[in-house]
């Protein structure tokens, strides 16, 4: 790093209020979406993922202009409590050649993203 | 460009070209030749993984490009925005010649008034707003990394997912910082 950059970054530290321990472990519904999903996915906006407003009762890969892989595209899937639970769970294992490959291993956590989405309109 | 997975001359000179590597040599080529017999067939899903991992360096540096061009970031921050930038650039090169070396297509970048509307960069008012965006997109990228681990085939590409699982980690730690946010208090709280 550059002696300019490592002052900046120190500059930075130095604006910043002191970290504090803090509840963030318990967020749930909005926070944890945001921290999971959060990477690729916006509820309004097409990202690298699609959007995710409306997607409980909506068929797999069907958001209008998104560029779905064709496995996707093809499935006849519908989002629902139980889909959306196996897609986080292991999206290949649900639909063979999609391209998400992102999984969340903790039960909990899964039960709290697709309790999230089926409000998320 | 530097690829992710480093081939050695030797074995660099070797390969007739890249769209025939396999996954095996794709192994070998990261020095470790013992990854060989474990990395199988194919290919293609890890290469898919890859440019998804690409798409989110895109936007990445779009969204810092953003919050340097918006005149809302004052020195020091503004020179720390530029530098998480830079980090996101070096890891979108790398990614590029990796996805090119293994024989796939790196996904395009796309434009910048594109990313200006799917991040809504006109709701940024403040330092803080842009701050609080990167922060977010940081923590999201960090457990897209994560998240994305158990489905490489190769190893080797696990673990360079989890080497720009701590930049990103790092990145968000820093603004979070800035910010003057709590940090989780409970360990184990990314990549669940």
């Amino acid at each position: 790093m550059k002696p300019a950059s490592l002052f900046a970054l120190i500059g930075l530290a130095a604006l910043a209020a002191p970290i504090r321990a803090g509840d963030a472990g318990d967020a749930a519904g909005r926070g944890l979406y945001e921290a999971r999903c959060g990477g690729c996915h916006a509820l309004d906006a097409d990202r690298v993922g699609p959007r995710h407003a409306g997607v409980f009762g909506r068929k797999a890969g069907s958001v209008a202009g998104f560029a779905y892989s064709p496995a996707l595209a093809q499935s006849r899937i519908v989002w629902g409590d139980d889909t959306l639970e196996r897609w986080l769970r292991d999206p290949e294992a649900l639909i063979p050649g999609q391209r998400m490959n992102f999984r969340v291993s903790d039960p909990a956590e899964r039960r709290a993203i697709v309790d999230f989405l089926r409000t998320a309109r | 460009m530097t690829a992710l997975i480093v081939p050695s001359r030797r074995n660099f000179l070797s390969t007739t070209g890249k769209a025939g590597l396999s996954a095996a040599a794709v192994a070998l080529l990261a020095g470790r030749p013992g990854l060989a017999d474990a990395a199988g067939g194919d290919m293609g899903k890890d290469v898919d993984i890859l440019n998804v991992a690409l798409g989110l360096e895109h936007e990445a540096i779009n969204a810092y490009q953003l919050g340097a061009g918006s005149g809302l970031l004052q020195k020091p921050v503004l020179d720390v925005a530029v530098l998480f930038q830079s980090h996101h650039k070096s890891h979108r090169d790398a990614l590029i010649a990796t996805i090119e070396k293994m024989g796939g297509k790196p996904v395009m970048e796309k434009s910048l008034d594109d990313y200006a509307k799917a991040l809504n960069a006109a709701s940024l008012k403040s330092q803080a707003d842009v701050l609080s965006l990167a922060a977010k997109l940081e923590l999201g990228a960090s457990n897209a990394y994560l998240g994305v681990i158990p489905s490489f085939k190769d190893p080797a590409l696990a673990q360079v997912a989890g080497r720009l699982a701590a930049d990103e980690t790092m990145h968000w730690t820093a603004l979070s910082s800035a910010l003057g946010r709590m940090l989780p208090a409970k360990a184990l709280s990314f990549g669940a």
